[in-house]
């Protein structure tokens, strides 16, 4: 029997037709991941949006009403939120860089081979799984307390006095217990990196008559500058969000020196129970955070590489 | 034709009805029985809470229907916890225990139970007129009590008459804060890093902001004038916050912006310290977990005074139910249980006369044992919950009632925000005067904001 | 440099390291050690290395309800994680091997999720959580914790897709009901130590999560919010608050501990070349 030619018009509608049902096959696979991602998270978002047009505080007399953007415009003049907003951004790139160097230095050390490494390498990634609350509480008592904590006495024997570490360096306070946790888990990253870099290439390179220094240098560097960036986006993103150790050490004081925007965001709802500011600021963290993101990740070349087949 | 026998058939019928109410009434009371409530409970953690909740098994005894489940979160967490509760209406929450500072206002929302009307006059075994007054009245709203006090209590002072002895001094029963500066400065003692007094420093309405407007009180100060406008700077008010942050800075104890009452229980207990202001409650707690050289050295003494007597503050714990629980009734059974003069009675054998919820009932304190047992402080207790006067806790008239805190709800947000400033002058970012002028600012904010101030 | 200079320089880069060891390791040391003294030695002056030793404050743990906390917090972390991995294998494989048009805004989109302050979020999801009945369940801590991880995964799983060697593709037959047997049967083997650390990452995040928690649920909760139990009015706590968090830590240390081999070879599939 002879086959009759398809028209070109019902050939093309038909390669149209597959080409639209191979893209969403082949987008299948995403699916369920986003749609769980969407829904749990937009749902509250679309909420959040909703309270920050309105002023809406719980325990207060007057019921909720609707006054659009005076929440966003109060809190540039608010001095605490502007603040909170300053220490953030010193105290959030104060951790990622102390932790990203400090995590490094330990990587590079731990990366050569020494009796008892697997030892040292187990001890020294710990601190990053201890539960941040845990060792916020344990910290204020047992380790910065002038009285019964251990620095207290340390400094005491060296002859430096007790430090009041809370009152006279409240954000050193909060920066050396959180680099203490995240340079264990820069440390994990880097040291890894530091295990993939191949091994033929530092091999020919001491041939060659490089030093180690050298070597490190000029070509151990450039190949961890995708870990490195992949460290400091990671860390930046979970310090950004977690107040644990503020909340408990400082309760974000003295004078509100050691408030992020996290911790002023959870005060008004919290604490003041003023959900349309806390709603509204938190908007606007939101879109300082995307703000900052995207020229960064335009920049950062190892995490957006394109691999495999395109 | 069958003969019927009248007399056999109603003595059957009547056999068989009685056999059927029999089977009725049993499966009646099975029906009731598995009827089992289970009520969930919001408390503090503190030592007589933990005791309660050990002694529940009492209470099943006595209604084995009901089955409690208890959450206990610290204070500053259990406030925003059951705050978010009520305030959406989510009814996780049977019953919740809040704070004096609450009761009046929840109660004028609308968010909890009217307990006089639904139970208290119907209930004549709880003994409603053995509570003291003063603590009765702090946990009810217009002239009904929407709370169950479980305990209430004032502030003293907290003293180590060893280390008075020591240096030559004597603690008389009303101090004048003038007295306390100066025994403070004699006992300060770098050497064996103990220091003069421990005193709240830490940002919080409820933490540093108590015993500090306590001291604004008796120097003759106040938050607002009539109108409303604050008075942080105001002289006498300038003057009691000055002298509570000089007086943290020179002769109390180190890094004072961190310190709540936790740390400083701590402190004194330890032996670090010669004297500490504080609630009452901690008398017990302190006589428990002082180190053995403090522990037979405890004194006490009235809250300092100035110009005005009587400068204790007032407080009481309560348990209330919120009006979207669907087990009102068991609810009551719980929270008129845990604040009977039995419960005390049975906390007080099981568990030790010292950590009896305190300043509650006038009948504890005429149980001979609990006499015996806090003897050193049972006393200055009540004398110190008697004075303290909510309704007029100032020289000058103010528009507000409070001793410790002021009762509007706008409070929580404003004594944040001063208390922060507060710590940032004892820790010496700021001078306590512009602490007060950063203050003043923002008070004036949200009282404008809020329509107090036009 | 001369051999007895390197092994000075040896020795002293390996002493600067096991001073760094120490200084991580010494907090948790001593917080360790703390959890076996009484409160009274906890809190002595001069600290105090030698005292004797008590159990009390681990009585204490179990006295309370641990087990029952502890479960949950088990159950909510493996289950949490195992949907987690579910889910991101086939959306990084999606982004990453044959990516969609727009897969960079997938990704951003994916990150900016986790970039708002969680408390201006909170009380919106507690009220979904309580319109759905799923408040105080450990289902919903389920559900959210899917959600926060998933992006963290996604990015992981996907870094580690991207270092396979296109070889490995050129070899393989791929059409549509192929691409199913691509992914399980040569990707997943290949990146199994990436997929390893992923999911000890996430399972760290969600074993110490607390704020989500604590808010959203009461009664039946995980250890994070065990915690705070300990946390009393007017008691003395430091030890007793090292004995909690010892306990709980113990079984996320000892995961990452034996994972430590595979943690370190997950992020280096670039090695095997």
């Amino acid at each position: 029997m002879p086959l009759s030619l398809p028209l070109r018009s019902e050939k093309r509608t038909s390669r149209v037709r597959n080409a639209f049902v191979k893209g969403w096959w082949d987008r299948l696979p995403l699916l369920p991941a986003l749609v769980v991602v969407l829904c749990v998270t937009q749902l509250p978002f679309v909420i959040t949006l909703y309270y920050s047009l309105q002023r809406w505080n719980l325990v207060s007399t007057s019921a909720p009403r609707f006054v659009w953007f005076r929440n966003f415009l109060n809190a540039f003049s608010d001095t605490v939120f502007l603040k909170a907003v300053l220490n953030t951004a010193i105290m959030t790139g104060s951790i990622v860089i102390a932790s990203v160097i400090v995590g490094g230095l330990l990587a590079a050390g731990l990366n050569r081979e020494f009796p008892g490494r697997t030892i040292a390498r187990t001890l020294a990634i710990t601190p990053f799984f201890i539960m941040p609350v845990a060792a916020a509480l344990f910290w204020k008592t047992g380790i910065y307390d002038p009285t019964f904590g251990i620095l207290g006495w340390m400094t005491d024997e060296v002859g430096m006095g007790r430090v009041n570490w809370i009152s006279q360096y409240p954000k050193l306070t909060i920066i050396l217990l959180a680099t203490w946790q995240w340079s264990a888990f820069a440390l994990l990253i880097q040291l890894s990196g530091m295990q993939s870099f191949p091994t033929e290439v530092a091999e020919a390179a001491s041939v060659d008559g490089a030093g180690r220094f050298y070597t490190f240098r000029r070509l151990m560097l450039p190949h961890l500058r995708p870990f490195i960036e992949l460290t400091a986006l990671l860390t930046a993103m979970y310090v950004l969000e977690n107040f644990a150790a503020i909340a408990i050490l400082t309760n974000g004081g003295p004078a509100y020196s050691t408030t992020n925007l996290s911790y002023y965001v959870y005060l008004e709802a919290f604490s003041a129970f003023d959900l349309g500011r806390a709603s509204a600021f938190g908007m606007i963290a939101l879109a300082f955070a995307i703000a900052l993101t995207v020229p960064m990740l335009r920049v950062v070349s190892g995490i957006f590489k394109q691999g495999g087949r395109a | 034709m069958l003969k019927i026998n009248w007399r056999t058939a109603i003595a059957g019928s009547r056999a068989s009805t009685l056999a059927l109410s029999v089977a009725i009434g049993l499966y009646g009371a099975h029906a009731a029985r598995s009827e089992e409530v289970t009520l969930t409970v919001a408390l503090a953690a503190n030592p007589q809470m933990q005791t309660a909740a050990k002694l529940v098994d009492s209470f099943y005894a006595k209604y084995p229907d009901i089955k409690v489940k208890f959450q206990t979160l610290p204070e500053n967490q259990l406030r925003p916890t059951v705050l978010k509760d009520v305030a959406t209406n989510s009814g996780q929450f049977d019953v919740v225990m809040i704070g004096a500072y609450e009761v009046p206002l929840w109660a004028e929302k609308g968010w909890i139970t009217n307990l006089t009307q639904q139970y208290v006059t119907k209930d004549k075994q709880w003994h409603a007129d053995d509570l003291i007054k003063p603590i009765r009245n702090l946990v009810s709203y217009k002239g009904d009590m929407y709370a169950t006090p479980f305990y209430g209590s004032s502030s003293f002072m907290f003293y180590r008459k060893d280390l008075f002895k020591k240096a030559g001094l004597a603690m008389p029963e009303q101090p004048t804060w003038n007295q306390i500066a100066e025994f403070a400065a004699k006992l300060d003692n770098k050497s064996t890093n103990t220091s003069g007094i421990c005193l709240r420093g830490i940002p919080g309405w409820g933490q540093s902001l108590a015993p500090l407007t306590t001291v604004i009180n008796t120097f003759g100060g106040r938050w607002f004038d009539e109108k409303w406008q604050p008075q942080l700077s105001s002289p006498k008010t300038k003057e009691a916050i000055n002298f509570y942050v000089n007086l943290l800075k020179t002769h109390g104890q180190p890094d004072a912006a961190k310190d709540g009452w936790q740390e400083c229980l701590q402190l004194f207990t330890q032996g670090k310290t010669a004297m500490w202001y504080d609630d009452t409650v901690f008398a017990g707690p302190v006589l428990d977990q002082a180190s053995p050289e403090v522990k037979n050295n405890v004194g006490f003494a009235l809250a300092p005074i100035k110009e005005k007597a009587g400068s204790g503050w007032l407080w009481a714990w309560g348990l209330s139910i919120p009006k979207t629980s669907k087990h009102q009734d068991a609810a009551w059974k719980l929270i008129s249980w845990l604040t009977s003069e039995e419960y005390i009675k049975l906390a007080g054998e099981k568990a030790g006369w010292g950590t009896v919820p305190p300043g509650s009932r006038e009948s504890t304190y005429k149980l001979p044992e609990y006499q015996k047992a806090t003897s050193d402080y049972a006393d200055l207790t009540l004398k110190s919950i008697s004075a303290a006067d909510p309704l007029k806790p100032t020289i000058d008239p103010v528009p507000y009632t409070g001793v410790q805190y002021v009762t509007i709800p706008e409070f929580e947000q404003i004594g944040d925000f001063t208390s922060q400033q507060l710590a940032g002058a004892i820790s010496g970012q700021m001078s306590a005067d512009e602490a007060i002028a950063a203050s003043e600012k923002k008070i004036k904010e949200i009282m404008t904001d809020a329509g107090y101030l036009k | 440099m001369t051999r007895r200079q390197t092994s000075h320089l040896d020795t002293l880069l390996t002493a600067l390291t096991w001073l760094g060891t120490f200084l991580m390791f010494a907090p948790i040391g001593w917080m360790i050690l703390t959890s076996f003294k009484t409160e009274q030695d906890a809190v002595s002056y001069p600290p105090k290395l030698f005292f004797t030793p008590t159990l009390q404050h681990y009585y204490r743990i179990f006295e309370n309800d641990f087990v029952a906390f502890a479960t949950v917090s088990v159950l909510v972390t493996l289950i949490s994680t195992a949907i987690v991995i579910v889910l991101a294998v086939p959306a990084a494989y999606v982004l990453s091997v044959r990516p969609v048009p727009k897969w960079r805004d997938v990704l951003f989109f994916l990150i900016s999720t986790k970039m708002m302050p969680i408390a201006a979020g909170i009380v919106p999801i507690y009220l979904v959580a309580r319109t759905f009945d799923l408040l105080n369940t450990s289902t919903v801590l389920i559900i959210v914790y899917v959600a926060m991880n998933l992006p963290l995964a996604i990015w992981m799983i996907r870094s580690f897709m991207v270092e396979i060697p296109s070889d490995v593709f050129d070899a393989v037959e791929v059409d549509g009901a192929g691409r199913l047997r691509e992914m399980t049967q040569i990707i997943v083997p290949l990146i199994k130590p990436g997929l390893a650390s992923t999911a000890l990452l996430c399972g760290i995040f969600a074993w110490n999560e607390f704020f989500l928690a604590v808010n959203l649920t009461t009664t039946v909760s995980t250890l994070p919010v065990f915690l705070q139990k300990f946390l009393s009015f007017g008691q003395l706590y430091t030890a007793q608050v090292a004995a909690v968090a010892t306990l709980i830590n113990v079984p996320v240390v000892a995961a990452g501990w034996f994972a430590q081999k595979s943690l370190t070879r997950g992020l280096t599939f670039g090695a095997v070349r």
